[in-house]
Parts: C-alpha cells; structure tokens; sequence
C-alpha cells in the first residue's frame, strides 16, 4: 500500500461496490436511485483516476446525470416504495454469481494493468497515440496548420474521423429511440381519447 | 416546480452557466475531452434543471416540442449530409477534406465540428424527449 494512487482507487471502489450493494438493499426506491447516482459518480472520477477522460465524462453526464433524471422522473409515476415481497431470490443470485465467475475466469487471461507488452499496447495504440489515425497529409510543401496535421485529442480524432461510420450510426440509433419513444408516449388523438372514455364508461 | 426560492435563486445563476460549458465541451471536443455526445447530455440536463425549477410551462415556451424535434432529426441530417457532401464532390463517404480541398487539416477539424454538432444536437433533443414524454406531457 506504498502506492498513494492505488490506495484512493482501492478505496473508491469499494465505496461504490458499497453503494452498489445498498441500492440493492434498500426497499426504498427514491434512496436507491440516489445510490445508483453516487456509483455513477464515483465510477467517473475512477476512471479519471486511470486518465481514461472522455469515458469519465461520459459516465458523470450520462449514469450520474441523465439516467438518475430519468429513473427519478420515473419515479413520480410510479411511487417510491418498492412491493413487499421476497428479498432474496435464488436463480438471480445462482445468475448472478455463475456470469461473475465467468467474467474473472475471463480476465485471467488478460495481461496485467499497465503492462507496457499488453497486446493491445503494442499494436495499434501506439498509431493512436503518435495521432496518425485522423492525420491528412499535407504533402511536402503543404500549407501550414495550427494542429500538425493532426486533431489533438486523439479520442475524438478515432471516433470522428476513423470511426466516422461507427459514430454516424450511433447517432442514428439514439434518434431512433427517441423517435420510439415519441411514438410510444405520445398523447392520445381526440377520437382516440373519446374511444377511451366511452369503453371507460361503459365499464 | 420548485417552490424553494434557495433552489430557484441558485438554479436560475447555474442554468446559463451549465448551458456555456454544454457549448464549450461541444466545440473543444478535438483539442480536449469531450465531444457532442457529452456536450449533448449536459445541454439537455441544463433544461431539465429549468423544467424541475420553473415548471414545464415556461420550458416549453423557451423550447417548443416540435424546435427539439426538429433538432433531432437535424443532428443527423447534419451528419450524413457532410458524409454525402462527400459523394458529390466525387470523393468518399464522409471525406471530410473536401470541406476546403486547400488546406486539409482545416477541412478534418471542420468536418469534426459539424458532425459532432450533429451528434450533440440529436443526442440533447433525444433525451430531453425523453425526459418529457416520461413525465406525462400527454396527461
């Protein structure tokens, strides 16, 4: 434990493998969602932690922002205590633990964190990392540029410019959900509206 | 709506702040991190913290539905539309240095911004849906 860096991580996890476990626990739903947006958060600044930015600020905007409005918006349709009811199911737990084993059998075949020889050190990362992913070529006598031919982050570079169909796709994908859910939850038509009504009352 | 006036006071100075770093995230995404998907997400968690202050009303009057609509389907419009630019000028789908064929480094960093923009704009629209229609505009 000489290692500061490793400290604060150990520790950051095991808040929020706490925080996880009590989302779980507690019956309260309100409380649980609150505890989903603290594991969110302390993912983000893990992640931070492993200089892995934009993944962090994915994981603060999207799960400690966004999907907490969400659930809470959720939420005010729903009420905020859960059903009475078993609290300990088997076949969940059975799942649960049979997909965990699965998953560390896996990592143990993966290379040791930050291992300088990890395949996925050795082979593209450095094409990444020197930014010729993205770069144009300006030829000899081409034009002076404020980026050396190169976007600086290279994230955005991979994503943007050597991913660029990867990306346009899934900016069709959240469209479509939105256009799913715009369909799904849209309001009535007034003839629709007053078929409902009728078979109400004739109910 | 928020009846605390703390929250409202406090809510209010934060909003046009949140929405600045929205657009800073959204135009910095090649040189830092970030880019229109987190961009995205903030602009549209700066409107929700609106709706929750000021009540829905006064949102929806400074966004109408079919303006975030619009934007939805704009983002990706948008975006395929610099990829077919592309095609027309004769070159590949999404060759983004057809953008100013004399300075091409330019052009990737142009063709950058306006697809990101795309993508921040469908993605903010998107879930300010979202949140919208699951808090019951239809009731």
């Amino acid at each position: 434990m000489s290692d500061p860096v490793l400290l604060i991580n150990v520790i950051l996890l095991m808040i929020a493998v706490g925080a996880a476990i009590a989302a779980m626990w507690t019956r309260d739903l309100l409380g649980a969602v609150m505890l989903m947006g603290i594991y969110s958060l302390l993912l983000a600044v893990e992640w931070a932690n492993l200089f892995a930015m934009d993944v962090s600020y994915t994981e603060a905007a999207v799960g400690a922002g966004a999907a907490t409005i969400l659930l809470l918006t959720a939420l005010t349709r729903t009420g905020t205590r859960e059903k009475a009811g078993p609290n300990f199911h088997p076949t969940a737990l059975l799942t649960v633990i049979v997909t965990g084993a699965m998953l560390i059998y896996g990592t143990a075949d993966m290379p040791r964190f930050g291992d300088p020889q990890a395949p996925a050190t050795v082979n593209v990362a450095p094409e990444y990392i020197a930014q010729n992913v993205g770069k144009v070529d300006a030829g000899e006598d081409g034009p002076e540029n404020d980026f050396g031919d190169h976007v600086p982050n290279a994230v955005t570079a991979v994503l943007a410019s050597y991913r660029g169909y990867d990306t346009m796709f899934e900016t069709a994908v959240i469209f479509t959900a939105g256009v799913c859910v715009i369909l799904i939850l849209r309001p009535l038509s007034p003839s629709a509206r007053r078929e409902t009504a009728q078979s109400q009352e004739g109910a | 709506m928020s009846d605390s006036v703390v929250l409202r006071t406090i809510g209010g100075m934060l909003f046009p702040y949140i929405l600045v770093y929205g657009l800073y995230v959204q135009m910095h995404g090649e040189i830092g991190p970030g880019g229109g998907f987190q961009a995205g997400v903030l602009v549209a968690a700066a409107f929700i913290l609106h709706a929750l202050l000021f009540g829905k009303e006064l949102t929806d009057r400074l966004l109408p539905t079919w303006l975030v609509d619009l934007a939805m389907s704009l983002g990706v419009l948008l975006y395929i539309g610099v990829g077919i630019l592309g095609l027309v000028k004769g070159r590949y789908f999404l060759d983004y240095s057809v953008l100013d064929p004399t300075h091409p480094a330019h052009a990737e960093a142009l063709g950058m911004t306006l697809v990101e923009a795309g993508v921040g704009l469908t993605v903010a629209s998107v879930i300010l849906t979202m949140v919208r229609k699951v808090n019951g505009e239809s009731s």
